[in-house]
């Protein structure tokens, strides 16, 4: 009789399983909307060109090794990247009270945040202290705020699917009401998945309300540069909220902006309130790493790292390869808006428009978008979630007519 | 106020606060012998030749960086195992097993650990050797385990405690965890011999106790990567469904790339299938996918046959200058003069060396010959070379005579 006989199958996670069905459908005008990476116009992944200089320059290097790296990551690595997320003037940075831990992505940069929260915020090993999550937010939240010990995992409201926009009166209720020392997970720009962010003004008040009300800002930043095309723009709500005195922590992923999804480069900044604390907290974070996975991997850092660290690199970077995915991005929005008005499709498309980064919630109902799927082999989210980078000058037209016929077709 | 002032100030890393230590001493002579990290003969880390010949083999190829699947990549997974196992193993041609990428070997024992923490029906408890990996405890229980020991290391004999182990894992509760170092046990350097390791399993058997292998040094023991497996494939021929922990970060010098692998062996195909689930649903919320480079790395060596008899032969020669320095430490001291009984430094195998050093005689090793080390006396035989032998007994022989 074996141990595991009782193991039950768990549920495919819904974002792969789309795509493995796209995959197994041999429809020819098949579209994959799914997943969050970003396609040329060719529908291709894309290497930055950036990247591929320094990766050369790196397996060229015979001065470089593999041996481990600092249980905290490539130290070059994680300054470069919280003065990205932070401004390179940045106070808090000048008054030595900012520090980053290297982690495997966007995820484990909030997992190892959250560890360190339940460990040591809100007294000790408080898995009591609520977390809320915007409703919707990125399906994997839930899970690593619950997979580090926390008990009470609730949503904000965020998403007005009557107006199609920011439910800002709501948000700023759920702050009022929310347990003092409650945890907010604030997506920094380009909201997975509604693509919707709060104007500055709005997060003005949202900070005004966390400040007075004593909640932490917890901030996941995967598409800083990716969503405006600028850098600064895109990291607009983090130096505000530090500027307004906050101690926070930043997970940044350079999945997106890099186009590194696959080494796994994340950075989670720390603010703290000086420079005392930080070592006590990174001392802390120390531990946390050395039982997750000991210390992080090497070569997606080292690309990062060289490039953000040269200005040469560093324009090519941001000037050059950040500034053609954010172009390509806004002109299928675009597009995609200008050709649903054309065909006269029922509803309002300015959220096309007005919503910003990889994806749009485009507003379908789940059966409407079983209708997309089955009917026009066009897939997507059952949130009704796109994402813009499956949208090319080739089936941009198709998807246009998709929708229009799923919209007037299935109420 | 809610803020992050909380946490007390966390200890430094024993292993790793070493090398911390050793990087501030300004004595010429200083020697680091705390982490295990192997050094060629200059002390320089090494770079394998098969490692540099797969990345210009890779770099060429010009992939994409898409996402890797949850379980990471196929063609490394299933070489991965196979290198364990053996390509004729019956687990493998029945398809029983499920082994995923892992972030190296932390990476896979923590996964293991959350695994059973959440599936395994049996006791909270993980019986750990004596003395063990250090991280093993805080890995154990950060994943919600309960940590316990059996005998294994004799400091009278600096060997192994055969008849104290038995006698432990006799009283072990039926289905609670054991963990088994598969070769060069860290960090005593101390193995059991195969006779040994047949009554470990006859007796574990009897006690219905779940096996956890932890192997990150195959092929680094003995120069031999089916000798350094046996203890692992013999279990397996026994009957027992194990789960397999494997690093790359030593055999094939990727450490820094976080190579790594965890294998449930299941009762069948469907089983494998139902655990993988499962092991996907852990892993996501930890870090998504693993990293690819070095993956790729391990798995283009492994599967490309020159590249891999170039590795085996780098693997060789790395296990053997390790063996050149036991012989030579030993030397050394019997040259210095000591009376004392330095046998356990040639019969211990693999990088580390349990010298048998007190914590006062260790003190003493560091202060006045800048030599370091852990405060248990384990020595990295990786950090010496035909160089510093010599000063490293003259120390040695200084403390213990």
């Amino acid at each position: 009789m074996s141990i595991f006989s009782e193991v039950p199958q768990a549920p495919p996670v819904a974002v792969f399983k789309l795509t493995a069905d796209f995959r197994e459908d041999s429809h020819p005008q098949k579209v994959n909307l799914g997943v969050g990476a970003y396609r040329t116009d060719e529908c291709q992944p894309w290497v930055l060109p950036v990247v591929k200089k320094v990766e050369r320059l790196i397996v060229e290097d015979s001065s470089l090794n593999h041996e481990y790296l600092p249980i905290l990551g490539l130290p070059e690595f994680r300054s470069a990247s919280s003065k990205v997320a932070l401004g390179d003037d940045s106070p808090a940075i000048k008054e030595n009270r900012v520090g980053a831990v290297q982690a495997l992505g966007g995820t484990g940069a909030l997992r190892i945040g959250g560890e360190f929260l339940r460990r040591w915020y809100n007294g000790t090993n408080n898995t009591a202290t609520p977390i809320y999550v915007s409703a919707p937010t990125w399906e994997n939240h839930n899970a690593v705020f619950a997979d580090a010990g926390f008990k009470d995992i609730r949503p904000y409201h965020y998403w007005d699917g009557a107006k199609k926009g920011l439910d800002i009166s709501g948000l700023l209720d759920d702050l009022e009401k929310a347990p003092e020392a409650s945890v907010f997970v604030l997506h920094a720009c380009a909201h997975n998945p509604t693509g919707t962010d709060p104007t500055q003004d709005e997060w003005k008040q949202i900070a005004e309300v966390m400040k007075r009300r004593n909640l932490f800002v917890f901030f996941d930043s995967a598409y800083q540069g990716f969503a405006s095309g600028s850098l600064d723009k895109d990291a607009w709500a983090i130096r505000y909220f530090v500027s307004e005195g906050f101690e926070l922590f930043v997970a940044q992923s350079f999945s997106k902006n890099f186009g590194l999804y696959n080494e796994r480069v994340g950075n989670l900044t720390v603010v703290a309130k000086d420079n005392e604390n930080l070592t006590r907290i990174l001392s802390q974070m120390e531990k946390i790493v050395r039982t997750t996975w000991s210390n992080p991997p090497s070569q997606g850092a080292r690309i990062v790292s060289k490039t953000l660290n040269c200005p040469e690199l560093f324009a090519e970077w941001y000037v050059g390869n950040v500034k053609t995915m954010a172009d390509r991005v806004l002109l299928m929005r675009d597009q995609l808006k200008a050709k649903l008005q054309a065909l006269g499709t029922p509803g309002t498309w300015d959220h096309i428009t007005q919503q910003i980064g990889m994806f749009s919630f485009t507003g379908l109902n789940p059966k409407q978008v079983e209708y997309m799927i089955k009917e026009k082999h066009v897939y997507l989210m059952a949130s009704g979630r796109i994402n813009m980078c499956g949208l090319t000058s080739k089936n941009i037209d198709y998807v246009a007519q998709s929708i229009h016929d799923t919209v007037t077709s299935v109420q | 106020g809610h803020d992050l002032t909380s946490p007390p100030m966390g200890p430094p890393d024993p292993i790793l606060g070493v090398s911390e230590a050793f990087k501030k001493d300004s004595n010429p002579k200083k020697m680091n012998l705390g982490v295990g990290a192997y050094r060629d003969d200059q002390g320089k880390p090494f770079v394998l030749s098969c490692v540099r010949k797969a990345e210009a083999l890779i770099s060429a190829k010009q992939m994409d960086k898409e996402y890797l699947g949850i379980t990471g990549l196929a063609d490394f997974n299933k070489s991965c195992a196979k290198l364990a196992l053996g390509a004729d193993s019956e687990v493998l041609k029945s398809g029983r097993n499920i082994t995923v990428q892992t972030i190296s070997g932390t990476g896979s024992l923590r996964i293991g650990a959350n695994f059973l923490s959440r599936f395994h029906g049996g006791p909270r408890d993980v019986y750990l050797p004596k003395p063990s990996w250090g991280n093993h405890t805080p890995i154990f229980k950060d994943a919600g385990m309960t940590l316990k020991a059996y005998r294994y290391y004799d400091p009278a004999t600096c060997g192994f405690d055969h008849s104290g182990a038995l006698e432990d894992i006799s009283k072990i509760p039926e289905q609670s965890v054991i963990m088994l170092h598969a070769c060069a046990h860290n960090p005593t350097g101390v193995d059991p011999r195969p006779e040994q390791w047949k009554e470990i399993s006859d007796l574990v058997k009897k006690r219905n106790l779940l096996v956890f292998f932890d192997m990150a040094y195959q092929g680094f023991a003995s120069g031999d990567i089916d000798k350094d497996a046996w203890a692992v494939r013999y279990f397996i021929e026994q009957g027992h469904n194990i789960v397999l922990s494997q690093s790359f970060a030593k055999n094939m010098g990727l450490y820094g790339e976080r190579v790594g692998g965890f294998t449930v062996v299941c009762n069948d195909a469907e089983e494998a299938k139902r655990v993988e689930s499962q092991l996907k649903i852990l892993i996501r919320p930890i870090y998504s996918n693993p990293p690819m480079n070095g993956a790729r790395i391990a798995s283009t060596i492994l599967n490309t046959p020159e590249l891999y008899s170039v590795w085996l032969g780098e693997v060789h020669g790395m296990a053997n200058r390790i063996i050149k320095m036991r012989e030579q430490l030993e030397a050394g001291l019997k040259k210095e003069g000591s009376t004392r009984d330095w046998q356990h430094v040639i019969d211990q195998i693999g990088m580390f060396c349990f010298t048998g050093l007190k914590p006062e005689q260790v003190e003493r090793l560091t202060k006045e010959f800048s030599v370091y080390m852990t405060k248990d006396g384990r020595i990295s035989m990786a950090g010496v070379t035909s160089g510093n032998v010599g000063y490293l007994a003259a120390g040695i022989h200084a403390v213990t005579k």
